[in-house]
């Protein structure tokens, strides 16, 4: 392999670090507010629920397949805990039955996907459908307001943000799960290369089906973080948030070609990054139309070098005939 | 000497020396694909400790026996002894716990993991608790045993290394260290020199005789007939699915193992094509090379001539027409169509200019397989059917097009308006792409393996069309790795190894034994 190959896909694989240092160097030449302590603790809280839901995701992606109802699943849970705490059920019962829903749902994605053999597209994109559906059903499409959720989500554990907190654990643990259990090392060997995981003796399917229940639970407690910010559920909570966690991780490095990826630093990054983008463009008092505009085309970028990635592995793969003169053993 | 023994082959063959216990033993191995016998009464052993040379043509069953060795298919009768206990592998996994480890040419490596986790993919080792397991990865004894492995194949590289920045040979090499990670018996390596330097094809060498002084046996399937005679200490030659040879390798010099792998009868299978002028030079290539692909080939085609393509696997026949067709890149050389350069076209101008490709790979490549019939061979005539000015397609006259296309290719199908190609046999597949191209009128055509999976009887109308083809004033150029069908059909053959065309062969000096020898690069021609 030739040095500029080495180069280029040094670059590419480190894209989002690069990409985080360009935008905070920008805001940061913009105004001095930027750079404040407390300004950077506010978009780790901010960035928080996607970060949690991007997490789940980053599982899904790894595999090569992709997700589309978690922000279905965020609402579902969310409605159902809200029609339980208005019922006067208790705080502990509703967010149990959040993580319960995010399984539940996460488990049919599982079936449909691993045993049914669906394309994942199609069938988390049911999926999408039926929880929001089930969701604005439940709540009549009218808004639920939770005044009490607010203090948890105004809570401190041990001086850390209820938020950040929560997104620390679970990120933690996606990454301990992902780098040092088997079962998160055949994740990547399933991305990679299925019939090759098969005849290694991976169990593919178990592989394939747990990532989408991991995927369901985690939007379910990205969700559960949200409401507690928000204090109310409204008809559109979580709407297009499954857009938001993909760029995550897609900004985070993992490919949505299935097998490269990680979540701490990527997709922790890759979050944290799309709302230092809002947040510096909010600092700078920029037009909020060209907000949009901003996330959409960083996303962009960060697909085309994804793209730019791939291009070179498969070329690398490319089987060689002839041993040039001069090629390195 | 000889620790090869006992061969249950027909009875013509000697039995070898009779020393020792065979660790594998095959009998009366039968199997067929879709009604076509590939293998037909396969019966040899191999003796503990020792490594059998597997030789034979392409499509002569070597990969079918291996297969069958590995666990990736089943056979339709005969059994399969290791070690004196009878060995029915379900599938892969199943044959690497009885200790049969299958170096296969394409690596089975992730290279997005690295060296460590690849050798321990279905055994990682955990971490403990006290004396509690834990579900997590031990990295330091993964990293240890890692370390060991490599040692034993003398790849001195840090186990924490991913394999995409590893070389084929170091690839192999880890391959080999997973082999032995399984401790495995028995070890069938399938061509492992065609991506290797010199120097990395000797360390795998030195490294098989070391296997083989640890008790390990060794399959070795390879066209490189040389290594097979340095390497292996018995032989077995099959030809069209049948042990033509088997026996200690001393009884096998060079010039036996070649005539046994070609020699058959040809039947009437072929075409007459009268001697014609040539004609008019269509496609000519002058010096195209691109870096580790293919290397300054030369060749003329002329209308009217078939000008075959022989070579083995991996000696870039299949790279060099794709490069023809505009399929891969090309960096150096000029590729002139009627005088006019198309080294920069895409397919589709080429198409466009007269040029027409049948890929090796139908299924994949050659046929939309949901699509009817009809659309599959219309396909590459379209715009021929769209009419101005708003080029809608003028169904009627491309409906009798195809109709008169697929009757003349005698394409034998219930309706080719309502079936989809997938439903054709593999013979009238082949017709069908045959008759798109036919359809498109092309002054050149390029076919890789036009007869590659069809039955004898399709094979014969195959070789007519293409016959008619060239009898119409086209330019074909016809890859194959038979080469009696080369024979049979080609007015000049040009012999590839290592991307490299290595001699050029007129149809008086046709032998099949110099072909091959060309092809194995025993024996160079001038």
């Amino acid at each position: 392999m030739n040095l500029g190959r080495r180069a280029a896909l040094f670059v590419l694989n480190h894209a989002s670090l690069l990409l985080f240092a360009a935008v905070a160097c920008l805001f940061a030449v913009q105004s001095a507010a930027f750079l404040r302590w407390d300004n950077f603790v506010n978009i780790l809280i901010q960035a928080s629920s996607a970060a949690i839901v991007a997490t789940g995701m980053t599982f899904v992606l790894l595999t090569g397949g992709i997700d589309l109802s978690v922000g279905s699943i965020m609402f579902l849970s969310a409605a159902i805990a809200g029609k339980i705490l208005l019922g006067n059920g208790s705080v502990a019962l509703a967010f149990a039955a959040i993580v319960g829903i995010g399984l539940i749902c996460g488990a049919l994605n599982a079936l449909c996907v691993a045993r049914l053999r669906i394309l994942p597209f199609m069938a988390t994109l049911a999926m999408l459908f039926v929880a929001r559906g089930l969701s604005l059903w439940i709540t009549k499409t009218r808004a639920m307001n939770l005044p009490d959720l607010v203090q948890i989500g105004a809570m401190r554990i041990g001086g850390i943000p209820f938020p950040v907190f929560v997104m620390a654990i679970v990120v933690l643990a996606a990454h301990i799960t992902l780098r040092h259990t088997p079962f998160g090392r055949h994740i990547y060997a399933v991305g990679h290369d299925p019939e090759a995981a098969r005849k290694a003796g991976i169990p593919t399917g178990r592989v394939l089906a747990w990532v989408y229940v991991i995927s369901g639970a985690c939007a379910a407690v990205g969700g559960l973080v949200l409401l507690s910010q928000l204090g109310a559920v409204s008809p559109t909570f979580g709407a297009q948030r499954e857009f938001a966690a993909i760029a995550a991780a897609v900004l985070g490095g993992t490919s949505l070609f299935g097998g490269r990826g990680n979540v701490l630093p990527g997709t922790l990054l890759g979050a944290v990054l799309m709302q230092t983008v809002e947040s510096g463009l909010n600092i700078i008092n920029a037009n909020p139309y060209v907000y949009p505009l901003i996330t959409s085309s960083i996303i962009f970028l960060a697909v085309l070098l994804d793209c730019a990635r791939h291009a070179q592995l498969q070329q690398m793969k490319r089987r060689k005939i002839r041993m040039e003169s001069g090629a390195a053993a | 000497m000889s620790s090869i023994v006992s061969a249950h082959g027909p009875a013509s063959f000697p039995p070898a020396s009779s020393e020792g216990t065979p660790i594998l033993q095959c009998e009366k191995i039968n199997k067929s694909f879709f009604g076509i016998p590939v293998l037909r009464d396969v019966s040899f052993s191999v003796r503990r400790g020792s490594a059998l040379g597997v030789v034979g043509e392409n499509g002569a069953g070597k990969s079918t026996l291996m297969n069958i060795l590995g666990g990736v298919v089943r056979p339709d009768s005969g059994t399969l002894h290791l070690d004196g206990q009878p060995y029915q592998p379900r599938n892969p996994a199943d044959a690497s716990r009885h200790g049969i480890a299958f170096i296969h040419q394409e690596l089975n490596l992730f290279a997005n993991l690295s060296i460590a986790e690849n050798l321990f993919l279905d055994s990682f080792p955990r971490r403990t608790l006290g004396r509690l397991p834990t579900p997590f990865i031990c990295r330091r004894t993964l990293r240890n045993h890692a370390q060991r492995l490599l040692a034993d194949v003398d790849l001195r590289l840090p186990p924490d290394l991913l394999i995409e920045d590893l070389s084929p040979g170091e690839r192999q090499l880890v391959e080999i260290a997973k082999a032995l990670a399984l401790n495995a018996r028995v070890i069938i390596f399938d061509e492992p020199t065609t991506s290797l330097t010199a120097h990395e094809a000797e360390r795998l060498f030195a490294l098989i005789e070391r296997l083989r002084a640890q008790g390990a046996s060794i399959l070795y399937i390879s066209h490189i007939l040389g290594d097979v005679r340095r390497l292996c200490d018995a032989l077995l030659v099959l030809r069209d699915g049948e042990v033509v040879g088997f026996g200690p390798v001393a009884d096998f010099p060079i010039p036996r193992m070649i005539s046994l792998m070609v020699g058959r009868d040809v039947e009437r299978l072929y075409p007459a094509r009268p001697p014609v002028a040539r004609g008019p030079a269509v496609l000519e290539a002058r010096g195209l090379s691109q870096p580790g692909v293919i290397h300054n080939v030369h060749f003329t085609l002329h209308a009217g001539e078939i000008l075959g393509v022989a070579g083995l696997m991996g000696s870039g026949r299949t790279e060099l027409a794709r490069i023809l067709f505009g399929l891969d890149p090309c960096e150096t050389g000029d590729l002139l169509l009627r005088g006019e350069p198309i080294r920069n076209c895409s397919p589709r101008e080429r198409i466009r200019r007269g040029m027409a490709f049948l890929t090796e790979n139908r299924r994949e490549e050659g046929l939309l397989m949901d699509a009817s019939v009809a659309e599959n061979i219309a396909l590459a005539s379209l715009s021929a059917f769209a009419r101005s000015p708003l080029r809608l397609l003028d169904f009627s006259a491309m409906n009798e097009a195809t109709a008169r296309e697929a009757d003349r290719v005698r394409l034998r199908c219930a309706s080719i308006r309502r079936q989809a190609a997938k439903t054709l046999s593999g013979g009238n597949q082949q017709k069908a792409v045959l008759a798109k191209w036919l359809l498109a009128s092309p002054a050149v055509v390029v076919l890789d393996e036009p007869t590659r999976g069809i039955d004898i009887g399709a094979k014969h109308e195959v070789y007519g069309l293409i016959a008619e083809l060239a009898a119409g004033g086209a330019a074909v150029l016809f890859i194959s790795s038979e080469i009696e069908e080369l024979i049979g059909m080609c007015d000049r053959i040009l012999v590839m190894r290592q991307g490299e065309i290595r001699a050029a062969l007129e149809r008086r000096e046709f032998d099949q034994e110099r072909i091959l020898r060309a092809a194995l690069g025993e024996g160079d021609e001038p």
